[in-house]
């Protein structure tokens, strides 16, 4: 019985050869649409409708700005560059209140003509001087 | 002369465990990926040092506003009146929605003002001023 065969365990694998170029196509096409950038931006609250309540008027900063960008701080002209510091003066000096937080609102206020630009430089130098509450009032009509 | 036959040098890499290393790749692009789904108008936005990077891309909805005043959302261009709408729509579906407003830098803040508006009446509160790291 010499010519008997040991019978060979059937083979039915799928070819798994080129699995690995495979996988580096799709991998290739995740990095190409993958876009690591993240978005960056000031958060803001806005407030919600209808709640009106009273503050101290005490602590309340009034920014103005208008179309030519000039900035107006509690009445006295101020650079754009020296918002930051007259800003951390006011903040220091009301002091913070029971949760910790500053206790100054500062209140900025527009023209409808204002370049957002210029908005958007007094509320980061706001921000960075420390103060938290942030209200954003209507521009005048 | 019983000379073994000279084995050559066996040099190569094992490349048996490659595709499961490219696997790990690729699952790993697969779950950070989240496909940029709008490509909104094209605005300088303004720079700031208080910028912030946003928590997740997920909860983020975009709008845009360029210097010439078009407002768009999913990349549509919307009039302020279908502001809200679209964007109670969208806060229904997420509560804890971003809306990341990319407005050029020399829009007037009239516009700002009448969208942030809209975007009360549709309750949709958490906002983020798009703005570039000075």
């Amino acid at each position: 019985m010499a010519l008997l065969k040991r019978r060979s365990g059937s083979q039915e694998d799928i070819p798994t050869a080129s699995l690995p170029d495979i996988v580096f196509m799709l991998l290739i096409f995740f990095l190409v649409t993958t876009t690591i950038d993240v978005d960056m931006g000031i958060p803001m609250q806005l407030p919600d409708r209808g709640g009106e309540f009273k503050v101290n008027p005490e602590n309340i900063s009034n920014v103005l700005i208008n179309a030519q960008g000039q900035i107006l701080i509690d009445d006295e002209l101020t650079d754009v560059t020296q918002v930051q510091e007259v800003m951390r003066t006011k903040v220091e000096s009301r002091g913070l209140d029971a949760d910790g937080k500053p206790k100054l609102i500062v209140s900025i206020k527009t023209e409808k003509e204002t370049r957002y630009d210029s908005f958007i430089q007094v509320l980061d130098a706001t921000k960075a001087a420390g103060a938290t509450k942030i209200s954003i009032a209507e521009p005048e009509k | 002369m019983q000379f073994a036959k000279k084995s050559k040098a066996e040099a190569s890499i094992p490349t048996a465990s490659l595709p499961d290393i490219i696997f790990m790749l690729l699952i790993f692009f697969m779950v950070v990926t989240v496909f940029k789904e709008f490509n909104g108008l094209p605005v300088l936005i303004p720079s700031a040092r208080t910028t912030e990077k946003l928590e997740s891309k997920r909860n983020v909805a975009y709008m845009w506003a360029d210097k010439l005043g078009r407002v768009s959302v999913d990349d549509k261009i919307v009039t302020l009146d279908d502001i809200e709408p679209i964007m109670a729509e969208k806060f229904a579906a997420n509560r804890r929605i971003i809306i990341s407003m990319k407005i050029d830098q020399d829009v007037e803040m009239g516009l700002v003002t009448d969208i942030q508006e809209r975007l009360r009446d549709a309750y949709t509160l958490r906002v983020s001023y798009a703005t570039r790291l000075k």
